[in-house]
């Protein structure tokens, strides 16, 4: 199976401080793939170094099979989304404004947004249900309304994978709920989604399969039921596995009874 | 704002500077009625003539042109710059001199004036120093890595501009305090009292030349005021679009303070206005901001040489102005809000 991103044999981090080494894998098509990893295990600076933003150690990242160093920034803007925390902003740009700063790897370099882009970015906002957002002021709506928009900013590039760093943190339960439905639905529309979490039981309900980022190295990959075991996760997060089984009661239902009796 | 309202404003900040231009011919010592101006603009283009005194128009284009242009070309320069730094720089508390192109220039221009040399030497020694100190500003920022690139660069440009300063101060204190110290201190306090044609012609083609990246690439500019990775990942190739973007600023700010001395607040100011009247959008604030800042800077040095029996320097007019009317401001948006 092509992927859309691949990593081979990566080393991340910066010239004087190694975060991770040996990280192999790859996001196919319309796949979701969830990241789980306690704080400080490297999830931001992989992500960093999947986006191009940040120089391999050792190993390479490969977009759609051809080597990231290649790609120009624009070039990869039109493959890859990527949607950063929701962020306050500091002018007051329209939420259509910043839906349409997605548009910048496809407008020419002297060209300001067509007719045709504020369709897109229109269109956009409408498939997350936040059409009505769109004269609004950036600055001035809710964290669940910035990171759904900036969700649409990511969608108005076009792009065969979108990247979000943890989506749902700092949201309420509700908008939680609406932006894990609308990864759901980024799926059916044949986007492949590479999202970290802090919350396995967000991972359960929207990864094709989990990945497992334990300091400095991957510490396991693959579909959740296998992945992600109350055994596994007390490793990676350093607490006991019946504490995982008993704030995690979706994960008791995924597991088959016998794995987790041990 | 509503689309409809937009041409309307567009309008209206259009028919205000008309009328602060006008304004800026008819009055002065030597006042000329605004019909005169007009029978001296239509004598400009026919053979019969205007038919007034040859004084006034002597008056209306040798004495008032230069300046009044001056005046639009340096108040709309500083302005763009401002507005463009204040959205690259993710502060809407910075001013086109923030890397320290008006204390080179300073610095030039002291030098210049205190070694006696003539004005278009200390014109062009202004412009020299406005560029360097930001080209080594820019270089030092370069050499310092893993830290916020945006925050170096402004940390750079402050450290070196109270070093600049510094120079300044030095040279004052040993300059002639009867005929160089006056100089010296109009100079740095700005005035378009002594621009001549020639001065204009040959600095308003770099200020312009300046603006011609600002306008190609006004829309993009709105992605530099996000995060330079979340940029990076839309697809900017934000390293070079900033540098584009400090060159073209600091080489029309350059040769606005070699112009006009260094004239402050208007860089400020004026573009917080615009953001208040068109929003942030570049694409809007860039015309905006070139309209008012025109028309502010017009305004202000027809009050410098109206309102006492000396020339006023203007920077002294402008921070009279404009800081008043920027608390103003910031107090009616805070209630606002």
């Amino acid at each position: 199976m092509s992927h859309v991103v691949e990593a081979r044999d990566l080393a991340i981090g910066y010239p004087n401080r190694r975060v991770g080494a040996g990280i192999s894998l790859g996001i196919g098509h319309g796949e979701a793939l969830c990241l789980l990893g306690p704080n400080g295990s490297g999830k931001t600076t992989l992500f960093k170094t999947l986006l191009g933003l940040l120089p391999p150690l050792a190993g390479e990242v490969r977009v759609l099979d051809e080597p990231v160093a290649d790609w120009s920034r624009a070039a990869f803007a039109r493959k890859v989304g990527y949607v950063p925390q929701a962020h306050a902003g500091l002018f007051p740009f329209t939420v259509e404004d910043i839906v349409l700063m997605g548009r910048a790897a496809r407008i020419e370099r002297f060209a300001a947004p067509s007719r045709h882009d504020r369709e897109i970015a229109a269109d956009c906002l409408a498939a997350l249900g936040v059409g009505h957002l769109r004269t609004r002021v950036y600055t001035e709506i809710s964290g669940g309304e910035r990171q759904l928009t900036l969700i649409a900013r990511a969608l108005a590039q076009e792009p065969a994978l979108l990247v979000m760093d943890e989506p749902t943190a700092s949201l309420d339960f509700g908008n939680q709920i609406r932006v894990l439905e609308h990864v759901g639905r980024l799926r059916g529309r044949g986007i492949a989604v590479l999202m970290s979490t802090h919350q396995p039981e967000h991972a359960l309900r929207v990864a094709d399969r989990i990945a497992l980022l334990a300091p400095g190295r991957l510490a396991g990959l693959g579909a959740p039921a296998e992945v992600a075991t109350p055994d596994a996760l007390a490793d990676l997060y350093g607490v006991d596995a019946a504490a995982i089984v008993a704030s995690l009661p979706a994960l008791s239902r995924l597991q088959p009874p016998e794995k987790h009796a041990s | 704002m509503s689309a409809a309202a937009r041409p309307a404003g567009w309008l209206a900040a259009f028919a205000a500077l008309l009328a602060v231009l006008v304004a800026a011919f008819a009055v002065g010592k030597f006042p000329v009625a605004p019909g005169d101006l007009l029978r001296s603009l239509i004598g400009r283009f026919s053979a019969a003539g205007s038919g007034l005194p040859a004084a006034v128009d002597t008056v209306v284009w040798n004495i008032r042109l230069p300046r009044v242009a001056a005046g639009v070309v340096v108040g709309a320069v500083l302005a763009a710059a401002g507005a463009a730094y204040q959205g690259m720089f993710r502060n809407p508390l910075v001013s086109p001199d923030i890397l320290g192109v008006s204390a080179g220039a300073g610095l030039g221009a002291t030098l210049g004036i205190f070694l006696g040399l003539p004005l278009a030497l200390v014109q062009g020694i202004a412009f020299i120093g406005g560029l360097l100190a930001v080209a080594v500003v820019w270089r030092i920022a370069s050499l310092v890595q893993r830290h916020d690139p945006v925050l170096v660069l402004v940390l750079a440009g402050v450290a070196l501009g109270a070093l600049l300063g510094a120079g300044i101060s030095l040279i004052k204190i040993i300059s002639d305090p009867y005929t160089q110290l006056p100089t010296i201190t109009f100079w740095l306090l700005g005035g378009l009292n002594a621009v001549t044609p020639n001065d204009l012609l040959a600095t308003a083609p770099v200020m312009l030349a300046g603006l011609l990246p600002m306008a190609l690439l006004r829309w993009r500019i709105n992605l530099l005021s996000l995060a330079d990775e979340e940029a990076a990942a839309l697809g900017v190739d934000v390293g070079r679009l900033r540098l584009v973007l400090v060159a073209a600023a600091t080489l029309s700010t350059a040769a606005a303070v070699s112009l006009a001395g260094i004239v402050g607040w208007i860089g400020l100011v004026v573009p917080h206005v615009a953001r208040l009247l068109v929003g942030p959008d570049f694409s809007r604030l860039l015309p905006a901001s070139l309209l008012l800042g025109a028309g502010f800077l017009v305004a202000t040095d027809t009050l410098a040489r109206t309102v006492a029996p000396i020339e006023l320097p203007l920077g002294i007019l402008t921070a009279v102005v404009g800081a008043p009317f920027f608390l103003w401001l910031l107090a009616r948006v805070g209630r606002q809000t």
